[in-house]
């Protein structure tokens, strides 16, 4: 190329319009669309913390100490309190995670490490653990009810029949989270340990179970925080409405936060509406507590590799 | 990497070579006259090799199937032992399969199917009783890609002798020996506790090479053991296969001629054969003799076009 039109050339993008009065960006239909995503986005937003807003301002006066440590009472509507329901559902947490716990874990590295993903019995499993998370939590406790049938309990509603249901519920889920976590430890950390001559079980035990333990404990978290809140499956097993007692184990009988408020909001005194209020916030709360827990765990522990 | 037609004294590989001695990284290799540098090379590296491998592993019309597709073709070779083998060829010729086989790690891909045989010390590893695990603690691999298990550096070591059950007298001992034996000790020895990922890529792969001889193999299989380190640490690496060759047996698959040619004693070249009608490429062992005699005086055609640059 000659000096000339080099000059030339350069004078022409020098006299280039890079400026403009409105960008291309910010033409009406531009404008229109992104109104539309912000619209789908506080649609959802705001009618959660209308709701939570409107909750909180009905329970608020019963937000005291009567609140945690009374039990239920129809005598004294405004001393009512869901120390039996907190209680209940702590022990329903609990057994719930020992129950679904070892079984999601052993589910999801029996299907990562073991299956032969060509057997048919082997896909069917797989295709199945994803329907079964999409199942209606009632259905589980439908389920439960034929467990506890067949392990001879006459008495259904206690806390090992409330636990099963809600184990059999979030199975499918821990399942799914565990199986993720094990599939995010590379590769080359397997093949590095078996061609040390370990095998397939240490590999996994020494390996991969411990690089994926923050994976597990989102996973099984996330799942009993869905757990904590669900009535329907326990309505089944015939979980009574309000119990005037703590429970003392396993095979105790008891009743959960979510049942006690579904029973006070079908009563008409507004005492009983306010306490109801009250106790959806602290179920909110302890779901919020779970959900936080979850995160911290995720970031604390989170390996990159 | 080193220079290496210029000077050939730098380049005679024997154990006592410093693996510490300073290099200038920024020196070239010297392009214009591969063949030439090949061959001196090629026998500086050889010591006193017998015509035939003294073999300690050897392959019979080994085929390798992946589902349908036939990936390896009739290999047979034989690897001696206290030699350095080199398995070298084109992408897709077949020679990580080969190397994954001798320690039956091919086992792990699904679909994968093996025929024909693979002796360790006469007896073939593929027969129905043999337990692929017992096979590994003999035949230790060492991968492309550095792969320390996030644990600390002493723990690294410790795995391998913990997983198999070794009897360890002192696993402290243990830990330092399979370091010095891996030149890492002098640089480790400070912060065996902290995690091994805090270390170096080029100190990750001679860790992941300490952790391999912690269990006393006999053969030790690297895939491209170099292919993600830099030329300083590539040259390091080097150094310690040709001093591990003293104590073990040493099989590498390596992209890199060069360095074929600067530690193997023996090499087996692969190319892939394309299937007329359906285009797969069936990887095939094309020659296999002294590394000096396959970089100066190939006798197949193809591995001088190869070797020369003119392919692959």
């Amino acid at each position: 190329m000659s000096t000339v039109s080099n000059v030339a050339v350069k004078t022409a993008r020098e006299t280039v319009q890079l400026t403009a009065k409105r960008s291309k960006e910010q033409t009406p239909t531009a404008l229109i669309f992104l109104g539309l995503l912000w619209f789908s986005l506080f649609f959802g937003v705001a009618v959660l913390v209308a709701l939570i807003v409107d909750t909180a301002i009905t329970g608020w006066p019963r937000f005291d100490m009567n609140l945690l440590t009374n039990y239920d009472s129809t005598l004294f509507p405004e001393k009512t309190g869901f120390r039996a329901g907190i209680l209940g559902t702590a022990w329903l947490m609990v057994t719930t995670a020992v129950l679904a716990v070892p079984l999601g874990i052993g589910a999801a590295v029996y299907l990562e490490e073991y299956a032969d993903r060509d057997r048919w019995y082997n896909r069917l499993i797989e295709v199945n653990l994803q329907n079964l998370a999409a199942v209606p939590s009632i259905v589980y406790g439908l389920l439960a009810v034929g467990v506890m049938a067949a392990l001879g309990f006459e008495r259904k509603g206690i806390v090992l029949g409330g636990a099963i249901a809600l184990s059999l519920l979030i199975l499918p889920v821990i399942i799914i989270t565990t199986r993720e976590a094990i599939r995010a430890v590379p590769e080359e950390i397997r093949s590095g340990s078996l061609a040390l001559g370990a095998t397939v079980w240490q590999t996994t035990w020494r390996q991969i179970l411990p690089s994926a333990v923050p994976g597990i404990a989102t996973g099984t978290i996330l799942g009993l925080s869905r757990a904590i809140g669900e009535a329907a499956p326990l309505l089944m097993l015939g979980i009574p409405l309000a119990v005037r007692f703590d429970p003392t184990g396993i095979f105790s009988e008891m009743t959960a936060l979510p049942m006690q408020i579904f029973f006070m909001t079908s009563q008409s005194q507004i005492e009983f509406q306010q306490a109801a209020a009250a106790a959806i916030i602290v179920l909110l709360v302890m779901v919020l507590a779970l959900n936080g827990l979850a995160i911290y765990i995720r970031n604390k522990f989170q390996r990159s590799w | 990497m080193r220079v290496m037609s210029k000077t050939p004294s730098t380049i005679t590989i024997n154990a006592a070579h410093d693996p510490y001695a300073p290099r200038d990284p920024h020196s070239t290799q010297h392009q214009e006259d591969p063949l030439s540098t090949f061959v001196q090379a090629g026998e500086s590296a050889a010591h006193a090799l017998p015509e035939v491998p003294e073999a300690v592993m050897d392959v019979n019309d080994l085929n390798v199937f992946y589902g349908d597709f036939h990936a390896v073709h009739d290999v047979t070779l034989s690897f001696g032992k206290n030699e350095i083998t080199a398995l070298i060829g084109p992408s897709g010729c077949g020679k990580s399969t080969v190397l994954r086989c001798l320690n039956r790690m091919n086992d792990l891909v699904a679909g994968a199917r093996v025929e024909g045989q693979v002796n360790y010390h006469g007896q073939n590893i593929y027969a129905k009783a043999v337990d692929p695990i017992a096979v590994r603690t003999h035949i230790g691999m060492v991968f492309q890609k550095p792969n320390p298990f996030p644990k600390s550096i002493y723990d690294n070591i410790a795995y391998g002798p913990r997983v198999t059950g070794m009897k360890v007298d002192s696993m402290d001992d243990l830990v330092e020996e399979a370091l010095r034996g891996a030149a890492l000790w002098d640089e480790v020895k400070d912060k065996l506790k902290q995690s091994a990922y805090g270390l170096s890529g080029g100190q990750q792969q001679r860790l992941c090479i300490a952790r391999t001889i912690a269990t006393r193999p006999d053969v030790i299989l690297m895939d491209e053991p170099c292919s993600a380190l830099d030329p300083i640490a590539t040259a390091r690496v080097e150094d310690l296969m040709v001093e591990l060759r003293q104590q073990y047996t040493i099989i590498i698959v390596t992209h890199n001629m060069q360095q074929a040619a600067r530690v193997s004693d023996r090499t087996a070249f692969f190319t892939a054969k394309a299937d007329e009608t359906t285009g797969d490429r069936t990887g095939l062992l094309v020659e296999f003799d002294t590394t000096s005699a396959i970089f100066s005086n190939p006798h197949d055609k193809r591995t001088e076009d190869y070797i020369s640059g003119r392919f692959g």
